[in-house]
Parts: C-alpha cells; sequence; structure tokens
C-alpha cells in the first residue's frame, strides 16, 4: 500500500469529520432522529412515512450547503470522471441498496458506529468492501 | 415550525461538513477506496472526527425520552442482521464505488451546480422509487 502524501488532507478531513458528527447531533437532540441522509430522502418517496417538512429542510440544507459556501468564497474542485452511462447506473444501485440496507454513510457509518451498532457494523463493512472491490476491478483489472 | 428550523441547520452544517472534509468531490472519496492505487485516507479521518462527536451525542440522547424540542426520540432498536441488510450494502458499495457519490456528497454536488450529480440524484431517486414498487407488489402479493 502506497499512501498518497501530496492527497492526504488529515486535518481538513478531520475538521469536516467533527461538522458532520456536530450536524448529526443536531439532529438527533433536536429532531430525536438518526441523521441518515438515504433514510430521510427515502421517506419523502414514500408518504406513508410523513415528515415531509423536516425532511425537505435537511434535503434543503445539503443543497443549499454550497450556495451558502460561495456566498464566503470560492468552492473546492468537484471532479466527476464517471461518464453518464456509469453515474445513471451507480445512481440506481445507491438507490436500491440503501433502501434495502436501511442506510448509508451516515445513516450506517456515521450514526451507527457512533451508537456502536454490531447491524451498522455489518452494514458498513459491507459497503467498504463492495466499494474497494469495485474499485479494484474498475481501476486494476478492466483498467478505466 | 422549530423541527423543520433545526433539519434544516443540521442539513447545511452537514454538507458544509462533507466540502471542508474534501467528502464532496468523489474523486476524493475514490482516492480513499482505491488500495491498491495511490491510497488517500482521508475519508477514514472523516469518518473518525464524526464517530468522536457522535459517540457524545449519542451518550446523551440514551439518557433521554425525549429530544430538546420535547419529541420523541426515534433511534433505531433493530440488531437484525439478515440478507437484505447484507446484500442491500453490497449493492450500495458497487454503485459507490462506480462513481464515487454516496447520497450526501450527490446532493451537495448538485446544489454546487454540477450537472453529473444531478443526473446522479435523478438516478438515485429512480432506484428509491423502484425499492418502494418492488416492496409494495411483495406486500400486496
Amino acid at each position: 500500500m502506497t499512501i498518497a502524501w501530496s492527497d492526504f488532507t488529515p486535518w481538513a478531513a478531520l475538521s469536516g469529520g467533527i461538522l458532520i458528527g456536530v450536524a448529526a447531533a443536531i439532529f438527533l437532540l433536536f429532531n430525536g432522529r438518526i441523521a441518515g441522509i438515504s433514510g430521510i430522502l427515502g421517506g419523502l418517496l414514500t408518504p406513508s412515512q410523513g415528515g415531509a417538512s423536516w425532511r425537505i429542510a435537511f434535503v434543503g440544507g445539503l443543497i443549499a450547503a454550497p450556495l451558502l459556501w460561495l456566498a464566503f468564497g470560492a468552492l473546492p474542485p468537484i471532479e466527476i470522471n464517471a461518464g453518464y452511462p456509469a453515474l445513471i447506473v451507480a445512481g440506481l444501485l445507491v438507490g436500491l441498496g440503501t433502501r434495502y440496507g436501511s442506510g448509508c454513510t451516515s445513516g450506517h457509518g456515521v450514526c451507527g458506529l457512533s451508537r456502536l451498532s454490531v447491524r451498522s457494523l455489518v452494514a458498513t463493512l459491507s459497503f467498504m468492501a463492495a466499494g474497494f472491490v469495485t474499485v479494484f476491478v474498475i481501476r486494476h483489472i478492466l483498467g478505466v | 415550525m422549530k423541527q423543520t428550523l433545526a433539519a434544516l441547520i443540521a442539513g447545511l452544517v452537514f454538507g458544509i461538513g462533507l466540502i471542508v472534509s474534501g467528502m464532496a468531490n468523489p474523486e476524493k472519496v475514490l482516492g480513499f477506496l482505491d488500495l491498491a492505487g495511490l491510497w488517500d485516507p482521508s475519508l477514514a479521518f472523516v469518518m473518525g472526527g464524526a464517530i468522536i462527536v457522535g459517540l457524545v451525542a449519542f451518550s446523551v440522547a440514551r439518557r433521554r425520552t425525549l429530544s430538546f424540542l420535547g419529541l420523541k426520540m426515534n433511534i433505531p432498536q433493530s440488531n437484525q442482521i439478515d440478507k437484505r441488510l447484507v446484500f442491500g450494502s453490497l449493492v450500495f458499495g458497487i454503485g459507490w464505488g462506480i462513481a464515487g457519490f454516496c447520497p450526501g456528497p450527490g446532493l451537495v454536488a448538485l446544489g454546487a451546480g454540477e450537472g453529473k450529480a444531478a443526473v446522479f440524484v435523478a438516478s438515485m431517486i429512480g432506484g428509491m422509487i423502484l425499492f418502494d414498487l418492488l416492496e409494495r407488489r411483495k406486500k400486496a402479493a
């Protein structure tokens, strides 16, 4: 394993991570809920789930965050190298998978591990492993 | 009203955190998932930072029956480890590895005006709707 020292940004990663933790803490302690983004968004698509206003507010906050950032300065680069067909397949798999698995990087990864849930640990290890294998296959076997 | 405002603030802070951490950039996420290439460990530090705060928040939450706004605490109780959990998470991980997007960063990049992120998010919502349709059919059967 070779570490990409020029890409590695431990302090930015740690401070951004702390902000994500603070956001999850606000949502947990004020709204009494897990800040699981796939669940919050998915619940909007299932009207029987209820809570449309806070769901829209949370998702709206995520979408508005870069706009708020732009009021103070330039956004850091967002590099999307996947092509359109890959993005469509990726989106479908992420949408289906997170709903079947009841969570994503935020709900299982951040919140689930924070509450020491074994179920979320299993989910996190599963999607991380699948992510590692997928990138290995795409970059090192198919050589895309 | 207060509940909606708290959700908006949580969403905003979450999004800012994703931008600060570099996780709104799929190429940086893929740098973490590419163990065999030049590996960028940043994502592990993002998770670490978030979990440190999360551990404190959940230890406070566990001692409460109502939230600060007087709402019922809705913390998942399920401990069930089944095929749905593992299979769903594996499918999610494959999608994550293809484009480097998970749901949060997809929404943030959409807000930043990235057309490709809009395609990803639209397709992700399509996947979620498909899930609902399949579930409904299963219940009806």
